[in-house]
């Protein structure tokens, strides 16, 4: 009915596009006034309606310049954008509104009213963050309570790690055959050993790790040796396992050759950021062979391994990881001999690895169960084996439809860690807790909780658009 | 004969290793406990629990048993995951909708807060809310009154309480409509399978649903009054609003949390269902002349419905998982009470814990038995 | 047949290897809590988040308070250097796990000696390094001065799985009040919900009061109440099972609280050893053979009272001096009118 008095058409396109125009136009200046001035200039209103009034002429601004098919190029895209029918003109409305009107007290908080220099808390005088709170806990934040002077040893692992991982860019296609082993097997050892020495700085504390050592080495020969023969998974551990332990690495040769200089920087003192890519890293290691072997295992004709894979991939995924963890801490000890002592960390890290493995593990089988069965047929046909159609035609193309799950799963796995503060670690999280409640700088729990919001956001996002252009690179058309 | 050893051999193994394994810790456990002189044994539940807890939706104070403490724990626990579930549901179908309108800014509002609150850690988000958030609202004394009835202090939220008289028969009247809408919507869709003839089911089921209750108002004795908070002084300054119901900060903090972090799930999913039904099908459909209202409802929804149920079904039991992390704040939920208070005042850690673990577990159970019985009756069968 | 015998074969190796560990912890579980912490090198010791006066590492790591002591004891008695601890702060809620568990070998964290505890989760408690009570703190604009001022619906902020939840309880029911208690993990977090308003009162030992106090935005905004509404005895803990390591963490706390009994302190220790009081000669070890008797090196009390310093040096150093409870109340000798009262060392 409106419509016969006020109807924008393509003939009175000129008049009716000022009109509008204008109206539009003094309801942004209007907000904008308002929210960043302060100034407003319908005071003489009633304020619900001078509160009102810009969204009001808005309103009809864009209804009067709501024209099909104008023939302006500009115009007809806006139209077709944002203002299609009165409930889009509306929305529209109302999120510029929210917009402009959130922006001045947000900027204001963060940089405008903020204070970025000094020392104590005196220096923290505006209404603003303050930031200088943030400046003086940034070691903390960043690497908990590792002692100042021992923190280059951090900053020096994380960076030769990162380089080492990142040999595969490099790699040339002599050595690319190597990568998978490289990966799998020599880069965790050696990651595992930097944190150990490096970080820790102390002698080896559990026997497992001859046991690991050992291990690697014989896998390592293992690919060099022409016929790989099962029973060599025997002898070669074994006597590499009674060397190191006996001989290489008794009592007394351990006085000599560990580092002298090194402080013992026990796991407790680990903390903040550092913390965090340090269990990101050896969680993401330790789950993704084990949940492959999981969904592998779920899979399998035997019933007795599958019903075993089905109930432990069950159980871990059907409990929350804050109680895992509390298990870990709590139980676990309780189910060890006396004296065999794990370490806080190395408990948590196989707990978190043990529960995100179930979560890999679901999400591999959901790429296994994706393939053709004709994939299977043909490398019967072929005469592969179970491992070897695995390893070389079906796992490829598993992990390829899978590589946002697995993302997905390692974000989570990023987010997850800090929980760490049930089995008393103290990361990134648990820092800014620690801090809010220092009595020199009691209430700044806000700019703290921002920082981190900032780094974790950061950091995911990242993430998750890598792996989208990973996905994006590994499409294969099917 | 050959295969059967060779199929069988791997199996034993596997099972050798397991057991072996197993054998190992319980064997552990027995000496240890036996060394600290502790006992085995659920016959604590039965024990008077000695503490009180902050909020409770049945009866409870410390002359109860430790089961009822866990009841306690149990039932707050639900009592969040569903408030967090629907919150997050309809939250989640917005933005999941809006995702998908080609409106440029809505799009990419939905698109932000979809990010935005997806990359940071749910533990952090629950920090923030409760720790910087909501110990910023005012103390009892200085709250102002929302719609004049309703305060929001620091110590919690006080809103008016429902006082019912003869509450049963309006219960009643409900499960009557519920009754009458299954039995309207059945005949419904036999009347349109043999005769074509279209109800306008959606209008008469409000309808119903309005109506009975309403007769059971002005005829049923049911009534219903409020009771508004009233500001008490407790010292001289110390004020808290007396009758009505308080909702713990807690909770709200908690809750909030949830949905928000949950609803960025559901409207990947959401999203993901609405675009994986084929362009083709909307166009097929508006082809044999179905009005966009019915193309939506009788050919997207019950496709993108199959695409969109099971993960956030998962989503669901994964809000209701990380509803433990209520630990961290001084929300009582099953963690906190059960295997926080309750194991520390008895020491029996194993199983307090297995109890824990059990709950859960059984809950997941359930969700994942019906996830598997809705995926395979939808699902498409393949030759 | 050949894939049997090798699948047979690496069945018996992963046999072997698990027997292999299995007998060789089994084996080590015959040594001692001190047999590990001589091995070591150091005592492991559990304190408090951050306790003024009892437990409170500075902006460097250095931990001090008596509690931290009671530690340093230990390590002067067993492994000669006050010095040797590893100290791991632990909430009220982790606290007992991490003993049991092997974490820690002695829990010195203010920690109330009840009977639940000492013969229900596998604990034994071996002394009382404090005598307390527990109180309520209010602020003083609030115009309650006495516990009988609290009306119903009052808030209580207060630990999680801490003696004072249950002792809470049996106060306000035994008057009829209703309450609201708000139970956090943490000291810290607790504070800081009773700073912001969230809770009327705190409640906990009154030492812990006095000593959260100065950890507030403005400490004097808040008073402690006069009432004391249950006993509080703290003291160290172990693990059930190690008597040895009992009698040592026993007798190392007893040794600070005989020294300043008889007037033995940091400063005359080593004359004393000439003393003519026969007591005192056994307390400083140059008489008797009391080290032997717990596995220790005669000089094991000498150490203590040099390095660590008697119960009153203690105290004044970490707590009066501090300005956090300057009068000792019943923390003073029994000859002196207090409750510390030690079986002699002989």
């Amino acid at each position: 009915m409106i419509n016969k008095y006020i109807n924008p058409t393509k003939e009175n396109l000129n008049t009716y596009l000022t009109i509008g125009l204008i109206f539009i136009s003094y309801s942004i200046i209007d907000v904008f006034l308002n929210s960043f001035f302060k100034i407003n200039i319908t005071s003489f209103l009633p304020s619900l309606l001078s509160f009102l009034l810009p969204l009001i002429f808005g309103f009809i601004g864009l209804y009067l310049i709501r024209i099909e098919y104008s023939g302006v190029k500009k115009l007809d895209i806006i139209n077709k954008n944002i203002n299609t029918n009165n409930f889009n003109a509306i929305l529209t409305l109302f999120i510029i509104f929210v917009i402009i009107k959130s922006l001045p007290p947000l900027l204001s908080w963060f940089i405008i009213d903020a204070n970025f220099a000094g020392d104590t808390k005196e220096a923290c005088t505006g209404t603003g963050a303050c930031w200088t709170y943030i400046k003086i806990w940034f070691r903390r934040f960043m690497y908990g309570m590792y002692p100042n002077a021992e923190q280059w040893r951090i900053n020096l692992s994380f960076i030769s790690l990162a380089a080492l991982g990142s040999v595969g860019f490099f790699a040339t296609d002599k050595f690319k055959k190597y990568l998978t082993l490289y990966y799998v097997v020599i880069y965790p050892v050696i990651a595992f050993l930097f944190i150990f020495f490096f970080i820790s700085g102390g002698r080896v504390f559990f026997d497992f790790s001859y046991g690991i050592i050992a291990a690697v080495i014989s896998v390592i020969i293992g690919f060099f040796i022409p016929k790989f023969k099962l029973y060599y998974f025997l002898i070669v551990p074994l006597t590499f396992y009674i060397l190191l332990k006996h001989v290489f690495f008794s009592d007394e040769l351990i006085e000599l050759g560990m580092m002298e200089g090194l402080n013992w920087v026990e796991t407790g003192a680990w903390g903040g950021l550092s913390l965090t890519f340090i269990i990101s890293f050896f969680c993401l290691i330790f789950c993704f062979p084990i949940g492959m072997a999981l969904a592998l295992g779920r899979r399998s004709d035997f019933p007795i391994i599958k019903y075993i894979c089905i109930g432990f991939i069950e159980f871990w995924r059907g409990v929350p990881l804050i109680t895992v963890l509390f298990m870990s801490s709590v139980m676990f000890p309780m189910f060890l001999p006396e004296d065999f002592f794990i370490d806080k960390l190395v408990r948590a890290v196989i707990a978190i690895s043990l529960f995100e493995a179930a979560y890999v593990a679901e999400v591999i089988r959901g790429g296994l169960q994706a393939l053709p069965r004709g994939q299977y047929d043909a490398a019967k046909s072929l005469g592969m084996g179970y491992w070897k159609m695995h390893i070389f035609v079906i796992l490829p193309q598993a992990l390829k439809l899978v590589i946002p799950g697995i993302a997905n799963t390692f974000l989570a796995l990023v987010k997850d860690t800090p929980l760490i503060f049930v089995v008393g670690l103290l990361e990134i999280v648990g820092m800014l807790n620690l801090a809010k409640t220092n009595p020199q700088w009691l209430g700044f729990a806000m700019e703290g909780y921002v920082f981190a919001a900032l780094i974790f956001w950061i950091i995911c996002y990242a993430m998750s658009k890598y792996s989208y252009n990973l996905e994006q690179k590994y499409k294969t058309e099917r | 004969m050959n295969s059967k050893i060779k199929k069988l051999i791997p199996q034993l193994l596997t099972l050798a290793f397991v057991a072996l394994i197993f054998g190992f810790f319980s064997y552990n456990a027995q000496l240890n406990m036996e060394n600290r002189g502790i006992t085995f044994g659920y016959g604590f539940l039965s024990q008077e629990s000695s503490f009180d807890v902050q909020f409770s939706l049945i009866e409870y104070d410390g002359s109860h048993t430790y089961f009822r403490a866990y009841l306690v724990g149990l039932l707050n626990t639900i009592l969040v995951s569903v408030i967090g579930i629907i919150i997050a549901t309809i939250l989640g179908v917005l933005i999941g909708i809006a995702r998908l309108s080609p409106n440029f800014l809505i799009n990419n509002f939905a698109a932000f807060y979809v990010e935005f609150f997806r990359n940071i850690p749910l533990l952090l988000q629950i920090f923030f809310w409760y720790f910087a958030a909501l110990r910023a609202l005012p103390l009892p004394e200085n709250a102002e009154a929302i719609f004049g009835v309703s305060y929001l202090t620091i110590k919690g939220f006080y809103v008016p309480a429902f006082i019912w008289e003869n509450f049963d028969i309006f219960f009643y009247s409900i499960v009557a409509a519920i009754i009458s809408i299954i039995v309207i919507r059945i005949y419904a869709k036999k009347l349109r399978d043999t005769e074509g003839k279209q109800l306008p089911v959606f209008y008469i089921s409000i309808g119903l649903l309005i109506i009975l209750p309403l007769i059971s108002f002005l005829f049923g004795g049911v009534n219903l009054s409020f009771q508004i908070p009233q500001l008490k002084q407790l010292a001289l300054t110390s004020f808290i609003y007396e009758g009505g119901v308080s909702i713990p900060p807690e909770l709200i903090a908690l809750t909030l949390a949830l949905s928000l972090y949950t609803a960025t799930f559901i409207a990947e999913c959401v999203r993901a269902g609405i675009q994986g039904v084929s362009k083709g099908q909307k166009e097929a459909a508006a082809s044999i002349g179905l009005t966009p209202n019915q193309v939506l409802k009788l050919v997207i929804m019950p496709q993108a419905l199959r695409i969109i149920i099971p993960p956030t079904t998962n989503q669901y039991l994964n809000l209701t998982k990380n509803s433990s992390l209520a630990a961290a704040i001084a929300y009582p939920d099953l963690v906190l009470v059960f295997a926080g208070t309750a194991l520390m005042q008895t020491g029996r850690a194993i199983e307090i814990v297995s109890i824990t673990m059990l709950t859960y577990l059984s809950l997941s159970v359930s969700i994942s038995i019906f996830m598997n019985w809705y995926n395979k009756k939808i699902a498409i069968k393949e030759k | 047949m050949f894939k049997l015998i090798k699948q047979l074969t690496s069945l018996v190796a992963v046999f072997a290897v698990l027997i292999g560990f299995t007998t060789e912890s089994m084996a080590a579980k015959k040594s001692k809590t001190l047999k590990n912490t001589q091995k070591q090198g150091f005592v492991k010791c559990g304190v408090s988040q951050g306790l003024p006066g009892f437990s409170n590492a500075d902006a460097a790591g250095n931990w001090t308070g008596v509690d931290v002591d009671v530690c340093r004891a230990v390590a002067a008695a067993v492994l000669g250097d006050a010095s040797k601890v590893k100290f791991t702060p632990l909430s009220a809620k982790e606290r007992f796990t991490a003993l049991t568990s092997g974490e820690i070998d002695v829990l010195s964290r203010n920690t109330t000696w009840t009977l639940s505890r000492d013969a229900d989760i596998g604990l034994t408690f071996v002394g009382v390094n404090f005598y307390d009570g527990q109180g309520f703190m209010v602020r003083k604009n609030s115009g309650i001065s006495s516990v009988n001022d609290f009306k119903n619906g009052i808030s209580a902020c207060t630990n999680i799985g801490t003696t004072t939840e249950l002792n809470m309880r049996d106060f306000f029911n035994s008057r009829g009040i209703s309450y609201e208690p708000v139970a956090f993990e943490k000291a810290d977090e607790v504070v800081a919900a009773y700073d912001a308003g969230r809770c009327d009162t705190y409640t906990t030992d009154k030492s812990g009061l006095a000593a959260q106090r100065t950890k507030m935005s403005n400490p004097d905004d808040h008073i402690v109440l006069p009432e004391t509404i249950s006993k509080e005895p703290l003291g160290p803990v172990v693990r059930q099972g190690d008597a040895v390591w009992e009698d040592i963490v026993r007798w190392s706390l007893n040794t600070m609280i005989e020294a300043e009994e008889y007037g033995v302190n940091s400063a005359n220790a080593d004359m004393m050893k000439t003393s003519e009081n026969p007591a005192i000669k056994r307390i400083v070890g140059s008489e008797g053979e009391m080290g032997t008797a717990l596995g220790l090196d005669n000089d094991w009390s000498l150490r203590i009272i040099k390095q660590v310093g008697n119960y009153g040096e203690s105290y004044k150093r970490n707590i009066a001096d501090t300005g956090i409870l300057p009068d000792r109340g019943p923390n003073e000798i029994w000859t002196k009118g207090g409750l510390l009262y030690t079986p002699p060392a002989r």
